[in-house]
């Protein structure tokens, strides 16, 4: 393979100069807590109409989590999973591949989903309790969600093979957390994918809590450090700086696309609901660690930039109305959700005929018309 | 025309065969490129189909079963080598909650042709995660289907029948039965999930799969010139079992012994003991006895023949059946 190598930026020439750095590095920034262009940010310039469009991206997958969670708190939710504070890392980084590039997500994914214009009924589909999945993969490039943690970084990177064998220059992304950094899974995929050398991108959340297990009891090397002893290049990003994650992942995807083999994104960023609507994160850090992390907000942060680069009232005005409305929809397509018959999970198991199986469907249609009539 | 090969050597020609049949069936596994397998299941593949083709991969079983299932979820069809029985467990969680649920999971959406050859029993002197017979807990779990070849006319067709499959397939090898030698036909002469029966019998028929057929045919013999007619039926599928053969020689022959390898408790023989027994309880003159491997971890090579069941411990539980 040729490889072609643009022209060098101002990004290219301070993420080339982080690898050759083996230690950990700060966390990449172009737009700081107050909503300021850092100095890199600066001189890389910011691309004011697309952080207006990854802006409202981030509210709207706000507004998803927050229906939801007082939709589960109503009882029309089984379970639902916050991505409250990660807004900018699963924009940023699904916006900076194409739509053609396919997704392995774990499964806090909400606002990658609604960018690939997934529907909110799909979405929540699994955590009413009336499927497993929601949508289909064929149509978004979204793989349905992965629940065991870190087993989708395998289906990625085998999903990568067939892209080489195909002779294809897409980009396959995949989604993981801190607490799956330390599953056998992820390692073996860091190491297939860099050994195959597979145009795999490794995007790790990395939220600082694993559920109640903090980073620091998972792992003593930074992800990002680790990524380079696999023969993997690791890029650390500030996770709730939008525009940061979309310049540093998109680099490092057309990095990947060129053919150089996997990149790992490390994005630091904070869960700053707890693990799960179950899930009680007073019982394991304080308010003191939340209040600071609220202080830097993805979603307030890109809203103080627009802000400041003048963009007018009227148009977060539009967006709030936007959001309203897309609420409505959330509720209404939640509680129009129902479940399929047991019948067709004997339907959906095997793709050729079973006949044992058939024989126990036959029992239970059998015994559910009993019960109808 | 029949030709006659060695059960490794109709592997190999049936994996050869569905290489050439669709371009899209990926041989992957640990040493299976120019080695050829520890076993040299796919000798020459490599040369023949080139190293895209036939994937030496990382020493990593779930990651073998994991990148499996990404290439077929690309549109490919592979076929993983997990080089012994015992190194399956690392493989464990992507077979048993990825592969086996992925269909389900999606509602329907989702196909995994996947095939996992697995080298599987005892009898060779191995060391210890060398020889077991762990087909239990897959044919435990609802999603998967789960065959056992037994003869080389079986292996050839049965290898192909499994690729061509639009399910997940765990494809099991008796490894102490790869060198024994036989016809093989140029057509299938059943399909992959049918039962075989290879002989009638009126006193009591010996149900057995893989590594076992063997033994329960020369037990049959034995029986024989003591004037009893044993017949045998080589299982073939574990999942989906064959209930209607197994219905049909409990009817008939009112007496069934089940040979297997792995260990009785919850193998097999528990469920197809159960099955007969639920359905054919009138025909039956005694219940369905189990031979098997004694309810211990496998044990040194030195004690295996021993541990496994051999052709006396049938004798004596199809006279315990004609004594009941």
């Amino acid at each position: 393979m040729t490889l072609t190598v643009p022209p060098p930026t101002a990004l290219a020439t301070v993420l080339e100069a982080r690898q050759d750095d083996p230690r950990a590095t700060p966390p990449l920034q172009l737009i700081d807590e107050a909503g300021e262009p850092t100095a890199l940010g600066v001189q890389v310039g910011i691309d004011v109409d697309l952080a207006q469009e990854m802006h409202a991206d981030m509210v709207l997958a706000r507004r998803l989590d927050s229906e939801a969670l007082a939709l589960q708190r109503q009882g029309e939710l089984h379970l639902w999973l916050m991505s409250w504070g990660q807004e900018a890392a699963q924009v940023g980084s699904v916006r900076a591949v194409r739509d053609t590039d396919m997704i392995f997500p774990s499964y806090r994914e909400h606002a990658v989903a609604l960018c690939r214009r997934i529907a909110p009924a799909d979405i929540m589909r699994q955590w009413r309790g009336v499927s497993h999945s929601g949508w289909d993969p064929a149509e978004s490039k979204v793989h349905i969600n992965s629940l065991v943690l870190g087993t989708q970084t395998l289906h990625a990177t085998g999903y990568a093979a067939g892209v080489r064998m195909d002779g294809a220059d897409e980009v396959v992304l995949t989604y993981f957390g801190d607490g799956a950094a330390s599953q056998g899974d992820v390692n073996e995929a860091l190491n297939w994918a860099a050994a195959s050398s597979l145009p795999v991108l490794f995007f790790c959340q990395n939220n600082q809590w694993a559920i109640s297990t903090p980073t620091d009891t998972q792992m003593r090397t930074p992800l990002h450090v680790r990524a380079a002893g696999f023969g993997v290049t690791g890029y650390h990003v500030d996770g709730n700086d939008a525009m940061a994650v979309h310049a540093v992942t998109r680099y490092a995807a057309e990095q990947v696309r060129r053919g150089v083999g996997p990149a790992l994104v490390e994005a630091r960023t904070y869960r700053l609901a707890g693990h799960s609507s179950s899930d009680d994160p007073q019982r394991y850090r304080t308010d003191d660690e939340q209040q600071q992390w609220l202080a830097k907000d993805p979603v307030v942060r890109l809203e103080r930039f627009l802000r400041g680069v003048g963009v007018e009232e009227a148009h977060f005005a539009d967006l709030a109305a936007r959001a309203d409305a897309f609420a409505a929809t959330v509720r209404e397509q939640c509680r129009a959700l129902h479940g399929e018959d047991l019948a067709s999970v004997f339907d959906q198991t095997y793709a050729e005929p079973h006949p044992v199986m058939a024989e126990e469907r036959a029992a239970f249609v059998a015994r559910r018309d009993r019960a109808v009539a | 025309m029949a030709t006659r090969y060695s059960l490794g050597a109709a592997i190999n020609a049936g994996l050869r065969a569905a290489m050439a049949h669709d371009d899209k069936v990926v041989v992957m596994g640990e040493d299976v490129g120019t080695l050829g397998g520890v076993f040299r299941v796919t000798d020459g593949l490599a040369a023949e189909f080139g190293a895209d083709r036939v994937v030496d991969t990382p020493l990593a079983e779930s990651g073998i079963v994991g990148t499996a299932i990404g290439l077929a979820l690309r549109g490919y069809r592979p076929v993983c080598e997990i080089q012994f029985d015992g190194f399956v467990y690392p493989a464990f969680d992507q077979i048993v909650s990825q592969l086996a649920k992925m269909r389900a999971r999606s509602q329907g959406r989702l196909a995994l042709p996947i095939v996992i050859r697995i080298p599987v029993g005892g009898g060779i002197g191995a060391v210890e995660h060398h020889s077991e017979s762990n087909e239990a807990y897959f044919a435990h779990t609802a999603g998967l289907r789960v065959v056992s070849c037994a003869n080389p006319d079986d292996a050839f067709h049965m290898i192909q029948q499994a690729i061509a499959s639009d399910d997940p397939v765990v494809f099991y090898e008796p490894k102490r039965r790869y060198w024994d030698k036989g016809e093989v036909e140029d057509e299938p002469t059943r399909s992959l999930h049918e039962a075989a029966v290879l002989r009638d019998g009126s006193d009591c028929t010996l149900v057995a799969h893989g590594p076992t057929v063997a033994t329960a045919l020369a037990a049959a013999d034995a029986a024989r010139e003591d004037g009893f007619s044993v017949g045998v039926v080589d299982l073939r599928t574990l999942s989906p079992l064959d209930v209607a053969t197994l219905r049909k020689v409990a009817a008939e022959s009112h007496r069934v012994v089940v040979v297997h390898e792995a260990s009785t408790f919850l193998g097999i023989g528990a469920e197809i003991a159960a099955t007969i027994t639920e359905s054919c309880f009138y025909d039956l003159e005694a219940p369905v006895l189990r031979v098997g491997a004694y309810n211990l971890p496998y044990p040194p090579a030195h004690l295996e023949s021993d541990f496994l069941p051999d052709v006396d411990r049938v004798l004596e539980a199809v006279e315990t059946s004609l004594n009941f």
